[in-house]
């Protein structure tokens, strides 16, 4: 079956800082991956090149088999129609370390946004999907809430069920609990480990946080300078980690 | 020294007049600067030089000579080209020109006051281009930008006055007529600075009420 991510020697650079080094990558349908590393190492580069909100260097990226980027070096990187952009990006949905909520709707009207706008579902049908996504995420009595009045957990399970809310099939977390502070981290981790238990959502999630990886993911994998440098299921890989850069690294989170 | 009020008594009503021709060369040179604003502004984002480098200059231009040289220019050079308008028209394209060289700017710094994740967010939820600046970039901007369209309201009343030079009978040009007609140029001036006056405040006071409105419904 074809993969629903695939990353085939891609290369990113920012000036002269290389992000993504002739990297290879891939995550089966449905799978749960955790990505670790120190900053820098590439791993919120990968989850926006695969938002679109990035384009690539060199190789070329997969998204259920279609072609999202490709390129050789000298060459321009968009190789698929802004159309075709457009329907491959529907597919896709992502949950950011600052939230970035709408500050000038309501809880409810940041979750019935894109339905509304992007889908053209009615005012009515996109506030009753809003609703009854919100109530997932257990705040089904903050609707109307602004922003500015939420804490930063309840934010992030509105911006979560604000992705949710144009059903796709990957969802990227890029450090989604690393701007909480520590006791609202479990509110948000326990949505996240719903979706990743009873659905069968593709995941992938950039993290400082081991818990988090623990909880969620089928595979931890761990990058650094660009490139993979150890994966493994969780236990194998928390309990018996092979390579000294993982033993330091893993090390050094425990201490923080 | 005496303030004679019998006189400002007697010409109210053409006081009256002059301050609708004051409003009215206000609210249309307002509303056209907000636009030539805009239009400004998104001509420079051309990707095109060939589109952005003439509005570039153009704004350079209109911010760096006077209001008053601009107005003489449409008004005295332009019919010399066969473009002949009338003067309170001639005067508040002037005024939507000029200050709409300046709002353009206030649009761009309002647009890059909007966190750049909130772009990150509208891609991510495939908004294309001009849905995501209608739903979710203006909105957010439109804010930022009010105190500083306030100030350009209050400044384009307090610039009327410059139209007179062109026979716009506004405010000043009928305080001034008053002033020449019966020598007496202490109570007209007056009571046209108390009537500027109050109309800047007037300004200023909606512009804090739309203000405060703006953050009341956003928490």
């Amino acid at each position: 079956m074809e993969p629903a991510i695939r990353f085939e020697r891609v290369s990113k650079r920012f000036g002269a800082t290389i992000v993504l080094d002739d990297f290879d990558f891939a995550v089966s349908c449905g799978e749960k991956v955790a990505i670790l590393g120190p900053s820098g190492s590439g791993k919120s580069t990968l989850l926006r090149i695969l938002m679109t909100l990035e384009d690539i260097d060199d190789g070329t990226v997969y998204l259920e088999g279609d072609r999202l980027w490709q390129r050789t070096p000298g060459q321009s990187a968009t190789a698929t129609s802004s159309r075709e952009l457009a329907r491959l990006r529907s597919k896709v949905g992502m949950v950011f370390q600052q939230f970035n909520l709408f500050p000038h709707m309501t809880a409810l009207e940041n979750v019935a946004a894109a339905p509304r706008h992007v889908l053209g579902h009615s005012a009515g049908a996109a506030k009753k999907l809003a609703g009854d996504l919100l109530d997932k995420v257990g705040l089904g009595d903050r609707l109307h809430s602004y922003p500015a009045r939420l804490s930063g957990g309840q934010q992030q399970r509105v911006a979560i069920a604000r992705a949710m809310a144009l059903r796709p099939k990957v969802m990227l977390f890029d450090e989604p609990t690393s701007a909480l502070d520590p006791e609202l981290v479990g509110e948000v981790l326990e949505v996240m480990k719903a979706l990743a238990h009873e659905t069968d959502l593709t995941m992938i999630v950039v993290t400082h946080q081991l818990g988090v990886a623990r909880a969620i993911a089928d595979r931890v994998c761990f990058m650094e300078r660009g490139r993979l440098v150890e994966e493994g299921d969780p236990n194998t890989f928390f309990d018996a980690p092979k390579s000294d850069r993982t033993k330091a690294f893993l090390r050094s989170v425990k201490l923080a | 020294m005496s303030f004679s009020f019998d006189l400002i008594v007697e010409f109210l009503p053409v006081f009256w007049q002059g301050t609708l021709v004051t409003i009215a060369a206000t609210v249309v040179g307002f509303l056209l600067s907000l636009i030539v604003g805009g239009v400004l502004l998104t001509l420079m984002r051309a990707p095109s030089r060939l589109v952005s480098l003439p509005a570039v200059l153009f704004m350079e231009f209109v911010r760096s000579t006077p209001l008053l040289v601009q107005v003489y220019f449409l008004f005295f050079v332009l019919p010399n080209v066969g473009i002949k308008m009338p003067a309170f028209l001639t005067g508040v394209i002037a005024l939507g020109l000029h200050h709409g060289a300046y709002v353009s700017e206030t649009y761009r710094a309002a647009l890059e006051a909007v966190p750049r994740g909130q772009w990150d967010a509208a891609v991510s939820l495939n908004y294309g281009r001009a849905k995501a600046y209608w739903y979710l970039i203006l909105p957010q901007a439109a804010p930022i930008a009010l105190p500083a369209l306030g100030n350009t309201l209050i400044t384009m009343i307090k610039d009327t006055p410059i139209l007179s030079a062109i026979t716009v009978t506004e405010l000043m040009f009928v305080a001034n007529d008053i002033g020449t007609q019966r020598f007496q140029y202490t109570e007209p001036i007056t009571f046209a600075a108390i009537i500027y006056l109050v109309m800047s405040l007037a300004a200023a006071a909606l512009v804090t009420y739309l203000d405060r409105s703006f953050r009341i419904a956003r928490s």
